[in-house]
């Protein structure tokens, strides 16, 4: 754990029966806590009572287009990767009603919807999930008129981040310079080691709560052995992961390959479902839907997650701006790799591996990239 | 970064948010022509007017139908009526004609990138519209003719359909004569007892009265319009970074939160609609961006 | 004729072209006024010149048996009208009529004819400015056709 700001405590170390005692802390602080939970075969979250509803004993294995929840024999709480849900699903929302409103006379009139947000504590975030929160707080917070109803939820939140000593198949966050390693907005953070029959934790404070919360667990003072075991578990992670990119001088070269013939040969793959964009942690595009009741008195507006890989997406009177599946495909990856960067200084992609792991078909992110970052540097077929 | 709040759960502020729409009624409708009508909207809460600049526009919200961008076309210079003048072409558009004085709009904005009001106000303006493009741009030309003493020329070259479908022709008519505006005005097709051009605006390029050198150019209307627009004006020697143009994309939020308005590294709502050309010359040419 | 020359000299259309190709021009123009309604040519006459505007207004018409007279294309001041001239059966497909008080230069196309059958560098010179104009003309024709402000586009 290599810088370490101000606030943050000093680490120290806890038996794996004493995480019920944070779980405790969080309840008396009236926090509902969500986590990691096995639910409909998959590792997903949900509401946890106690640490019993943690996905002890459990594992995934991932590749493109597949996951398996599979059984493994060591007693971790947090051996596995990141499922197809994310932060994304409790801050953003995938339908919400903004107002009402209801007609009278000649008029209506607008009621508000007010928008409540209850104290949620996340436990078990990993570091992809954390960058995919700060790109959600760019995109919702950071402008001249940001999204009142994500700030306020936002402003609720409670972070127990974990390292990540278990990468999937998919994953590619040390690329994308996202992790393994939890190194911001955490509030605590834990690694769990299990070697040689030891099993225990290191947490460390990352916020003024976090200290108050971690005050509560049964602890030692970690040593430098311990300190030297999580180093090491966090280097391993990063060279046991499923997938890799190049992101050097990734934006430029996609800005430049908008005419790559690649575009048309994964569009022929490409089953235009948006799954990718569903379980994608920062992709945050969305829709407004009016409707009425049946008596056209009372109407709502109701805000719903959409994805770039409708027509209707970018449809003007006249027809669809991107009508090909191609274009669709293009709008998705460049902007998670390239326009993102320009629109809010950081790439779109915190390398979760979910949307390669999530499509139907194993559509791979960064194996499209890496053909056309390939043919680029040897050759420019079609392009300007 | 949890906050210690007292109970458990915390109530956003009601108030000024954007999402949310403003009341306005219905005070006049005018019929401009077949398909396209001019709605004079008064605020129903306490106001102190409709601030805004031109080339804004606002998220416009008919009762249980939708809501769509429409850009302001009445005069920055009088905040009190909000004028929109839009033409019927779906659900929205064709639910808006529908409305009589006294009916209610909910109204947010204004929104987006205004045409460069402060560099025209000492040049030479060259407006070039088509079609309902030249509703974005009257506020502009209101502001400068407004300012008309201290400025230069203001020339207008507009292209509609026939000359059934020429919008604001009684004010055209005004401005012409009492303003000073040099207005060329061109259809597509005409009957014989059609006295004024008949061909597609940018005809009106090569020989219209602009010093190439000096003037700024604004340009609205269908893109590919635009396209060409841009390729003529680039003749007479105007440079890219003189020209304007307004872009159109599909809108949800208006203030660069849904996605829907992206172009390339844009987002039309907040970094446009008006976009100065350079800014943008490297995407136009790219197809379904 | 003299007195054409130097107009001719300094029209855009003119411009460049060698003193000798430019007298050969000018020998076969002349000064014509058109009050407004009066035709410059009508369809199907034979086309036995072009037009270089100098004031006025033209509207091109196309007579429809519903609709009366259509118009397809205005011309006016500094612009050229006409190449039906150049090419065979040198026939006008088009009306063309004074909208109002229009002076032209008209230069006889039968004897530039001749003058570029015999001299094939000034038949060259006059392709070359007028496919100028015909690819304008038919670029703005495709413009018109995609009804550019009706539809979205
Ligand atoms: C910045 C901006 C300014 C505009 N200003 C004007 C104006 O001053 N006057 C005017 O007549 N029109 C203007 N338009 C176009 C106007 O928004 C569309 O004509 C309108 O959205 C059509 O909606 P509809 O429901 O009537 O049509 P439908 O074809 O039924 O549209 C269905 C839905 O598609 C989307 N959509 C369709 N067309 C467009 C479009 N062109 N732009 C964005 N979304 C679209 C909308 O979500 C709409 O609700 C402007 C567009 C933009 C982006
Ligand atoms: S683009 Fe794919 S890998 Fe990147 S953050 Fe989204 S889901 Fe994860
Ligand atoms: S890339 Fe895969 S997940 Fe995304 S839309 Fe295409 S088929 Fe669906
Ligand atoms: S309209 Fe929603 S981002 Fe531009």
């Amino acid at each position: 754990m290599t810088p370490r700001p101000s606030e943050w405590g000093p680490p120290f170390r806890f038996k794996p029966e004493d995480l019920e005692s944070l779980f405790v802390v969080l309840h008396e602080q009236a926090y509902k806590i969500i986590g990691p939970t096995v639910n409909d075969d998959a590792i997903v979250l949900g509401e946890l009572n106690s640490t019993a509803d943690l996905p002890v004993g459990w594992t995934d294995e991932q590749s493109g287009g597949s996951y398996r929840l599979a059984r493994h024999s060591r007693p971790e709480f947090f051996h596995f990767a990141s499922g197809p849900h994310s932060l994304k699903q409790y801050l953003h929302p995938p339908s919400v009603c903004l107002w009402t409103a209801s007609r009278n006379g000649h008029g209506f009139e607008i009621m508000e919807k007010v928008q409540e947000a209850g104290k949620l504590a996340f436990v078990g975030v990993r570091a992809c999930d954390l960058h995919a929160l700060a790109i959600l707080d760019k995109v919702f917070k950071a402008g001249p008129l940001p999204d009142s109803s994500y700030a306020l939820r936002r402003s609720q939140l409670l972070v127990i981040a974990v390292n990540c000593t278990s990468p999937g198949g998919t994953c590619f966050c040390e690329s994308m310079k996202c992790g393994p390693q939890v190194d911001e907005g955490f509030d605590l953070v834990l690694t769990e080691i299990e070697d040689e029959g030891r099993h225990f934790f290191v947490g460390q404070a990352g916020s003024e709560s976090g200290r108050t919360i971690a005050a509560k667990i049964p602890q030692e003072e970690a040593s430098s052995t311990d300190l030297e075991r999580v180093e090491t578990m966090l280097n391993d992670a990063r060279t046991r992961m499923g997938r890799r990119l190049d992101t050097s001088d990734l934006k430029k070269q996609l800005y430049r390959s908008y005419d790559h013939p690649r575009w048309e040969e994964t569009a022929e793959r490409c089953l235009n479902c948006g799954n990718c964009t569903m379980v994608c942690p920062t992709c945050f595009c969305n829709t407004m839907e009016d409707v009425t009741d049946l008596s056209g008195v009372r109407a709502e507006r109701w805000r719903k997650w959409d994805s770039c890989f409708t027509t209707d997406f970018s449809y003007i009177h006249g027809g669809s701006i991107r009508s090909s599946a191609k274009s669709r495909y293009r709008q998705w990856l460049i902007h998670k790799l390239a326009t993102w960067v320009d629109q809010f200084g950081t790439f779109g992609c915190v390398g979760c591996g979910r949307c390669i792991t999530w499509c139907p078909v194993g559509i791979d992110l960064t194996e499209e990239t890496a053909a056309i970052l390939e043919s680029n540097s040897t050759s420019t077929p079609g392009m300007k | 970064m949890a906050t210690e709040s007292e109970g458990l759960k915390l109530r956003n502020a009601p108030g000024t948010d954007p999402m949310r729409p403003a009341l306005f009624e219905v005070h006049r409708v005018r019929q401009e022509t077949r398909d396209t009508f001019t709605l004079e909207l008064r605020s129903r809460g306490p106001s102190d007017g409709f601030q805004f600049l031109p080339g804004q526009f606002n998220m416009v919200y008919v009762f249980g139908v939708g809501e769509v961008p429409i850009s302001i076309s009445g005069d920055p210079n009088r905040p009190n009526a909000l004028f929109h003048t839009t033409r019927a072409v779906g659900a929205v558009t064709k639910a808006m004609r529908r409305l009589r004085r006294g009916d209610v709009l909910g109204i947010r904005g204004p929104f987006g990138a205004s045409w460069p009001v402060n560099e025209v106000s000492a040049r030479e303006v060259i407006i070039v519209a088509g079609g309902i493009g030249l509703a974005p741009l009257r506020p502009m030309i209101y502001q400068l003719l407004s300012q008309r003493d201290q400025r230069g020329r203001v020339v207008l070259l507009y292209g509609a359909r026939t000359p059934d479908e020429i919008l604001f022709t009684h004010e055209l008519q005004q401005w012409r004569t009492q303003l000073g505006l040099e207005a060329f005005v061109t259809v597509d097709r005409a009957h014989g007892d059609w006295q004024g051009n008949v061909g597609v605006v940018t005809t009106l390029i090569p020989k219209a009265p602009f010093d190439p050198s000096q003037a700024v150019a604004l340009v609205c209307g269908p893109e590919v319009m635009m396209r060409f627009t841009v390729m003529e004006l680039s003749k007479r020697g105007i440079s890219k970074n003189r020209i304007y143009i307004s872009m159109e994309r599909n809108m949800k939020c208006g203030i660069g939160l849904c996605g829907h308005c992206q172009f390339g590294p844009y987002y039309v709502c907040k970094d446009g609609p008006v976009f100065r050309y350079d800014q943008v010359q490297d995407l136009i040419p790219l197809r379904e961006i | 004729m003299e007195t054409l020359k130097p107009l001719l000299e300094e029209h855009p259309f003119l411009r460049d072209l060698s003193a000798e190709h430019l007298d050969l021009v000018v020998g076969c123009a002349k000064n014509v006024r058109f009050d407004p309604g009066k035709y410059l040519f009508r369809e199907g006459q034979e086309a036995n010149e072009f037009f270089i505007i100098r004031d006025g207004h033209v509207a091109v018409e196309i007579h429809s048996a519903t609709k009366g007279p259509v118009i397809i294309q205005t011309v006016g001041a500094g612009e050229i009208l006409g190449w039906s001239w150049l090419i065979p059966p040198y026939q006008w497909h088009f009306d063309a009529r004074a909208v109002e008080v229009t002076r032209a230069i008209a230069l006889d196309g039968k004897c530039l004819r001749g003058k570029c059958e015999k001299d094939y560098h000034l038949g060259y010179e006059l392709m070359k400015r007028f496919s100028h104009i015909i690819e304008e003309r038919l670029a703005a024709t495709r413009l018109q056709l995609l009804d550019l402000y009706g539809n979205g586009i």
